[in-house]
């Protein structure tokens, strides 16, 4: 595994539709990417409580912060911090953000240098 | 011997003296006599029933309990024909004479009918009783070009109720702007605008000349010649008093039934209250002053005469969601020693007049913001001196909510004009008697009954002072989008909006969350028969691919197998895709279907090309299943064909959203074998006849079903099921099964509103659950046209490694 970071170019733009999630395989599991409209963020496609895919969530907002609510049990995960938005008993825990960029219509992840084993 | 106390009229003026007179010390036999059948409502209330905002109930002001508990006998739906004020008798039109020793005239007014040609057409009404309202909802409509003859305040409300029932409305206007009794021309012409951009047509200046039409009205002709198509007018051009009873009986009347200040007529120990009286060459047709009249008449009555009656400066305040108008004493500022200060802001359809004579308010008008209306209201009351106001009047410092507002109000300032309620009686009356919720202040003082506009000021008053206050919440959505269901539903339909996210950007935070994103796209689609505009992003994964979530991320597949009939082609393909797609589990479902568990949604375009069947649904709130027996075909007790009927039904009503899960069953016989008794919809055969029964449950809780009606063909029975399904879809909140949905509204009123209802509403029903059914088709459709990566496993650009 490589020990710096760095970004990989995923997909086009419109691959992701307006206020949508898709997951995309990223060396051995999954990221959500989602288009708030304007800019893309990921996080972790995986809910910290069952292991939902995040990607088929229904986006929102807490507190003035991008949610996603995921498919499974309605956890709702905060886009920007990947903390977890409701239930409060879930507030500890905390699904990995990953920073975005668009360029020339090709939305790009950066891939942290150090991943933990998983 | 008791004294008898009879009461002609048993509407608001009438019914709220009595209020009164049971306030005091008394003894009276009262009788009650009212033509309409109905008991004691809010008759300003009308045009919120008319704009679908409020129901009968709503609007009840004395139930029949009210009566009972208070030993007054009601002669509902008697008209009286005569009354001889020396025998001391009231004959009602059935011959029946009854004795009074003092008696009430409360008889109200009836609409104004100017000079025409053609008024007694079908197709031409009155907008006056709840009778009236009802027929106006029942006979308007999409497609319908309706006119209001008559722009004042009961002619604008009637117009935008026949618009929000669908119609395409026109309001004719005698004078040059409209409301010229509240508005000045500049207020008039605001108000117009307001009108038009709501989509009301608003023709001012026009004097009508004929309804035109064979029969039935088609159209108007003015005096200047001009013609204009209408299939239904209403004429809304003021009132006039019922003074005809008196008029016959000897009294003194002129316009109206003439009063003294102790609201006595010329016969002795007959007394008069309400919009048919006269008093010093004035008639009346606002709320307050007649309140006003009743509590004279009361202490009159009862021997507690007290100050007479004095006509005080009239307000009103027009009832149409979205347009504020409010217009209080007199606003002429071409009197002398009048001045006038003005405020307009045209971009924002803002206009506020004050009228000042002496240094006090004399008359106010306000179009677009009346958020200051009791403020006016207050110095009207008061002749409060404005000197040291002056650079306020129209800019006040702001109110930051309305508890500030009512802390800065005197005790002796009233807060609900309509019944002359003050700010001391209501707290008095909530500590005395522990009121925590509006309701019981409504009951206990009345306030805010009339024309509701004191409601908010009520509301924190009783927020201020009362220790347990509960906020009685209206249940709205959700916090992105703050109005309940069935507002927003019609907020949806009369603005015609088509799209979630502008419902959320006009009406919401405009983000949406979870939770009403679902349930706008459901309502918007409802709304427009499914003409509008899809948005996935708004739906649950579900419907966004068609397929049911599991926990593990894959979906289920169930394709639709109407009436659990299949065939062994059919079985022989579900094998093979249960195989090439690796499915973990086959398993046979409850509602006689076949599901295929552990689907990759990458997967399920092609296993449904391979499956070559419809989507059941399953994964919807949507129409699941019509589970049927084998009936008549196979079965030797069956009555009816249950098969062929279970799969005629789902094919009528497949592919279509519902509120929450619908799942029906038609069973030939009754002993019921697929459990059609305990289904949102049932169809349950008997000998020669069809039981249609609705609102059953077997899930967390088991309701047995209400019967809709008995019918005797099956062609009759699919069509009481069409009905109630689609009256189910436009009337049910989002989430709300039919069980819940039937108990909420009475499966009597669902009757009414379906299967006995008009033949006209009844084709309108029809006539939108087939146009949306039209747009619909089956959803694994999608496969040939799929959306954007809706299936597809997103691969990145470059190699990871």
């Amino acid at each position: 595994m490589t020990a710096s970071e760095r970004w990989v170019k995923v997909t086009h733009s419109s691959n992701i539709p307006l206020h949508e999630g898709r997951a995309v395989h990223m060396g051995g599991h999954e990221v959500a990417i989602f288009n708030l409209g304007g800019r893309f963020v990921a996080v972790d496609n995986r809910c910290p409580h069952g292991g939902g895919p995040l990607a088929d969530g229904i986006v929102g907002s807490a507190s003035g912060r991008p949610t996603v609510t995921c498919p499974l049990h309605n956890w709702k995960v905060c886009l920007e911090t990947g903390g977890v938005a409701r239930p409060a008993s879930g507030s500890g825990a905390c699904v990995r953000s990953f920073e975005v960029s668009v360029t020339g219509g090709i939305v790009s992840v950066k891939i942290p240098a150090e991943r933990p084993a998983r | 011997m008791r004294e008898r106390l009879a009461v002609v009229g048993n509407g608001m003026a009438g019914v709220a003296c009595v209020e009164q007179i049971l306030r005091h010390k008394q003894d009276f036999e009262i009788t009650i006599f009212g033509d309409e059948t109905h008991v004691n409502y809010n008759r300003i209330m009308l045009s919120p029933v008319l704009a679908g905002e409020k129901s009968f109930d709503d609007i009840v002001l004395n139930g029949v309990d009210w009566y009972r508990r208070h030993g007054i006998h009601a002669r509902l739906g008697a008209r009286v024909a005569a009354i001889d004020p020396v025998a001391r008798t009231v004959a009602t039109e059935d011959g029946m004479v009854t004795e009074f020793d003092r008696l009430i005239l409360a008889t109200g007014s009836s609409p104004l009918i100017p000079r025409m040609e053609g008024v007694n057409k079908s197709g031409v009404f009155v907008f006056r009783t709840y009778d009236d309202a009802r027929r106006l909802i029942e006979l308007s409509g999409p497609g319908i070009k309706a006119a209001v003859i008559g722009g004042g305040l009961l002619g604008l409300e009637a117009a935008r109720g026949l618009q929000i029932q669908g119609c395409d409305v026109t309001v004719v206007h005698l004078a040059g702007t409209l409301m010229e009794r509240q508005l000045d021309a500049t207020g008039g012409s605001y108000l117009q605008r307001k009108m038009e951009a709501m989509g009301i047509r608003v023709m001012c200046g026009k004097s009508t000349q004929a309804l035109l039409g064979n029969g039935h009205v088609e159209g108007l002709r003015f005096h200047d010649g001009e013609q204009i198509e209408a299939g239904m007018v209403v004429i809304a051009a003021g009132i006039r008093p019922n003074a005809e009873l008196a008029r016959a009986a000897g009294l003194k009347v002129n316009r109206g039934v003439v009063v003294n200040a102790h609201m006595e007529t010329s016969a002795p120990g007959i007394y008069a209250v309400g919009e048919c009286t006269e008093f010093e060459g004035q008639t009346f047709g606002l709320v307050a002053p007649l309140y006003e009249q009743g509590k004279v008449l009361a202490a009159a009555v009862t021997g507690n005469r007290g100050p007479g009656f004095s006509a005080q400066a009239p307000a009103a305040k027009l009832k149409i969601m979205g347009v504020e108008v409010f217009s209080a004493g007199d606003f002429d500022e071409s009197h002398p020693g009048a001045e006038a200060v003005r405020y307009e802001d045209p971009a924002q359809g803002i206009y506020k007049k004050l009228v000042l004579r002496n240094g006090r308010l004399a008359g106010v008008v306000l179009v677009g913001d009346s958020s200051d209306d009791h403020r006016y209201l207050e110095w009207l009351r008061s002749g409060a001196d404005l000197a040291k106001q002056r650079r306020h009047l129209l800019a006040p410092p702001p109110a930051a909510d309305g508890g500030f507002d009512a802390a800065k109000m005197a005790d002796h300032d009233t807060v609900c004009g309509c019944l002359g309620v003050s700010k001391g009686v209501i707290i008095e009356a909530i500590h005395e008697h522990g009121i925590c919720t509006m309701a019981q202040l409504k009951d206990r003082t009345r306030a805010s009954t009339g024309c509701g506009s004191c409601t908010g000021l009520c509301q924190s008053l009783l927020k201020a002072v009362a220790p347990d206050f509960e906020e009685e919440k209206a249940k709205v959505l959700c916090e992105c989008v703050p109005f309940p269901q069935d507002k927003l539903r019609e907020i949806i339909r009369t603005q015609r909006l088509e799209s979630v996210q502008s419902v959320l950007e006009i009406y919401g935070n405009g983000k949406g969350c979870e939770v009403c994103k679902p349930a706008i796209s459901y309502l918007v689609d409802v709304a427009s028969c499914g003409g509008h505009q899809e948005d996935r992003s708004a739906r649950f994964i579900n419907d966004r691919v068609h397929a049911n979530i599991q926990k593990d991320g894959t979906f289920s597949v169930v394709p639709r197998m109407r009436g659990g009939v299949t065939t062994p082609d059919e079985l022989r393909r579900i094998a093979d895709a249960a195989e090439k797609y690796n499915v973990r589990m086959v398993k046979v479902t409850g509602s006689q279907r076949i599901d295929l568990l552990g689907v990759r949604k990458e997967d399920l375009p092609r296993m449904w090309e391979d499956l070559g069947m419809p989507s059941g649904q399953a994964y919807a709130k949507g129409v699941r299943m019509v589970k049927t027996c084998v009936g008549s075909e196979f079965c030797r007790f069956g009555t009816q064909d249950s098969i062929t009927t279970g799969i005629e039904l789902e094919r009528r009503l497949e592919n279509l959203y519902t509120p929450h899960k619908t799942k029906l069953a038609v069973v030939g016989c009754p002993r019921n074998c697929a459990e059609a008794t305990v289904k949102d919809i049932g169809l349950v055969g008997q000998d020669g006849s069809w039981q249609v029964v609705v609102g059953g449950a077997a899930g967390k809780g088991v309701r047995k079903a209400d019967l809709l009606i008995t019918v005797e063909t099956t062609a009759e029975a699919l069509q009481a099921a069409e009905l109630f399904f689609q009256y189910y879809r436009e009337n049910a909140n989002y989430l709300e099964r039919t069980y819940d949905f039937v108990e909420r509204l009475g499966i009597e009123k669902i009757r009414r509103d379906t299967v006995y209802a008009p033949e006209d509403v009844r084709q309108r029903l029809l006539g939108r659950l087939r146009r949306s059914k039209e747009r619909s088709s089956d959803a694994w459709l999608e496969r040939y046209n799929p959306r954007a990566t809706q299936f597809v496993q997103i691969q990145p650009l470059e190699a990871m490694q």
